[in-house]
């Protein structure tokens, strides 16, 4: 079940994505772009965390959760240090996709050569 | 001597001595892959880098341009070139091995006949006795300046092109041949208001149509006085608009229309609406339109490259797509 | 008869030229791709909580690392463009895309070298998103502290 879930959750998160690429001819810097901030903004009415526990991975996996976890990381934050904790708690939850991200695709740069 | 507004009709007889044409692995296994002189198996081409790549395709092109008929760079009055890349810097570097007074051109895709018809217009004039004329591109050369990284997986609309891998050469001079040289019209610089850069087809079509045109009217020529009309890399989006463009002004070139863009790939190979870049047209007309003269299978075409001249930044500020497209009348001289 | 000719309206008039876009058909390949990498996620997220100490709440960071790794990998290995030329946006939005992103952008400037080349150019096409991602959250973030203290 859980894997039905994720499997419709996810697909129509890049339904949407294709339906912005293919009508509204955004360019996919503009669609990710978007996803993140609507992630965010899910996340500021408190949607996003219904979204995560009914869909696992199918709503962790897109880029959508990028913005959650941005946000999530600085509100908690912020519950300790106010203003200042936004900034503090920002990259708290985003820290381990950030990283292996720089690490692995500079790693992979090293050592492959590109193919075109 | 000039013909109407802007085309040339060369006094001397000037020839195409020789080609030299080089195919990167796409290219080499499509229709016109048996055409080529040389080709390569993959994209690196055995080199390190993409740049490196395009260079040794170019370096290639020209070295069996010259050792076709046993010439040295030493032998060569001027060497005019041309490709894609930021300051046409492949052509740059080509000529400080060759060593021949060199003109670097930029014409985007018309480069192929820019290079061309200036070489025939020095040579007429007595201010040469051979020219050399080369052009390249290389597909992840011309990916990574002009779109995205070439293994980002964001997709192309289908309306885009796909730059081709490759370099072709040729020697121009008044050493009889089996292919004449015998007019050019240089293009004005159209621009009807495309700004994507994934659809450059529909973008160059006016441009290719205004040449073709003015050639005609110049020259008094009907359509049908060509075996071929060969457009550079409208591709299968362009090349109808292009016949449908000149139709409407009353000009009919539906029997003859060729688009080396369709041309030098089969319609299995993955390249979205079909080929572009510097090398496409100069690679069909080096490689297989020349050799159909020289057999004498057609007897004159008309080769009307097109250029869309643009680069990423001013295209990312919104500015619309600025298009040329310059045509060469060649002939076959008989012979072989 | 000079339709196409009309220079003002060239640009709405060549759409009848254009190849159709098969609404339905990337649609589906965008659904079906993008949900099999969820699936992939669920996967790994459950390995990492049914033979690691992990449960549900900690196992994102290491899935979210996991498929970064493999997407790294299969840029490195020339595939990810090929998925991404079929499946649209299915390989674009999951965060799969976002490492490809990368990958690619430091693969394709390798050859000026690690510093100027692979290092200078990591962020190219993810810097955007990593900017629009912390801009926003900040945006929110102030406006939701914001209201909180005021109601609280």
């Amino acid at each position: 079940m859980d894997f039905l879930w994720a499997f419709l959750v996810g697909g129509l998160i890049c339904l949407i994505g294709q339906i912005l690429l293919d009508v509204f001819k955004l360019t996919p810097a503009h669609i990710v772009c978007s996803f993140v901030v609507i992630g965010a903004l899910l996340d500021a009415f408190g949607i996003y965390d219904n979204l995560i526990e009914f869909a696992g991975a199918g709503a962790t996996v897109p880029i959508t959760s990028f913005g959650h976890s941005l946000l999530h990381g600085a509100m908690e934050e912020a519950k300790q240090h106010g203003y200042i904790g936004l900034a503090m708690g920002i990259f708290k939850l985003t820290s381990s996709g950030i990283t292996s991200a720089i690490l692995f695709g500079f790693l992979v740069a090293l050592i492959f050569k590109p193919k075109g | 001597m000039r013909l109407g507004k802007q085309t040339w009709r060369f006094e001397h007889d000037l020839y195409i001595q020789s080609t030299g044409t080089c195919a990167g692995p796409l290219e080499g296994k499509g229709p016109l892959g048996d055409f080529f002189d040389k080709k390569y198996n993959e994209l690196h081409c055995g080199e390190k880098n993409w740049e490196a790549a395009e260079r040794k395709l170019m370096r290639e092109a020209v070295d069996i341009c010259l050792k076709n008929v046993n010439k040295k760079p030493e032998d060569i009055d001027f060497f005019m070139a041309g490709d894609l890349l930021n300051q046409t810097v492949t052509s740059n570097f080509i000529a400080r091995e060759t060593k021949i007074p060199y003109l670097g051109m930029f014409g985007a895709c018309s480069t192929s006949m820019q290079t061309l018809a200036l070489a025939a217009q020095f040579v007429d004039t007595g201010y040469a006795d051979s020219v050399l004329v080369a052009v390249s591109s290389h597909n992840a050369t011309a990916e990574r300046q002009f779109r995205y990284p070439t293994e980002y997986g964001g997709s192309k609309p289908k309306t885009s092109t796909f730059t081709a891998t490759g370099a072709a050469s040729a020697l121009v001079s008044q050493t009889p041949s089996s292919v004449k040289i015998k007019e050019a019209t240089i293009g004005r610089v159209i621009d009807w208001g495309i700004a994507d850069a994934n659809d450059m087809g529909s973008a160059m079509a006016p441009a290719a149509a205004d040449t073709i045109e003015r050639h005609l009217k110049d020259t008094g020529r009907k359509p049908t006085d060509y075996d071929m009309i060969v457009t550079g890399d409208l591709s299968s989006v362009g090349s109808p608009i292009v016949r449908q463009l000149l139709w409407e002004r009353g000009i009919d070139i539906s029997e003859m229309h060729h688009d080396c863009g369709l041309m030098l790939y089969s319609p299995e190979q993955n390249v979205m609406a079909g080929g572009s870049g510097t090398a496409c047209s100069a690679m069909v007309t080096y490689g297989y339109i020349v050799n159909l003269l020289k057999q004498k299978k057609i007897q004159r075409v008309f080769i009307c490259a097109t250029g869309a001249l643009f680069n990423p930044t001013v295209n990312q500020q919104k500015e619309t797509i600025p298009c040329v497209a310059h045509g060469v009348v060649l002939e076959s001289a008989g012979g072989e | 008869m000079t339709r196409l000719n009309d220079v003002k309206n060239y640009k709405k008039n060549i759409k009848s030229y254009h190849p159709k876009t098969n609404y339905f058909l990337n649609g589906l390949k965008a659904f079906v791709i993008g949900g099999l990498i969820c699936d992939l996620g669920e996967a790994v997220q459950k390995f990492y909580i049914t033979f690691f100490d992990f449960n549900e709440k900690t196992a994102g960071d290491p899935t979210v690392a996991t498929m970064i790794l493999i997407a790294s990998l299969l840029t490195g290995f020339g595939v990810y463009d090929k998925i991404g030329q079929f499946a649209g946006a299915g390989s674009l939005i999951p965060v799969t895309g976002f490492a490809n992103s990368i990958t690619s952008a430091a693969l394709e400037h390798k050859s000026e070298g690690i510093v100027l080349g692979i290092a200078t150019n990591l962020f190219k096409l993810a810097g955007s998103v990593i900017v629009f991602g912390v801009v926003s959250a900040a945006i929110f973030g102030l406006i939701r502290l914001t209201v909180n203290n005021l109601l609280g």
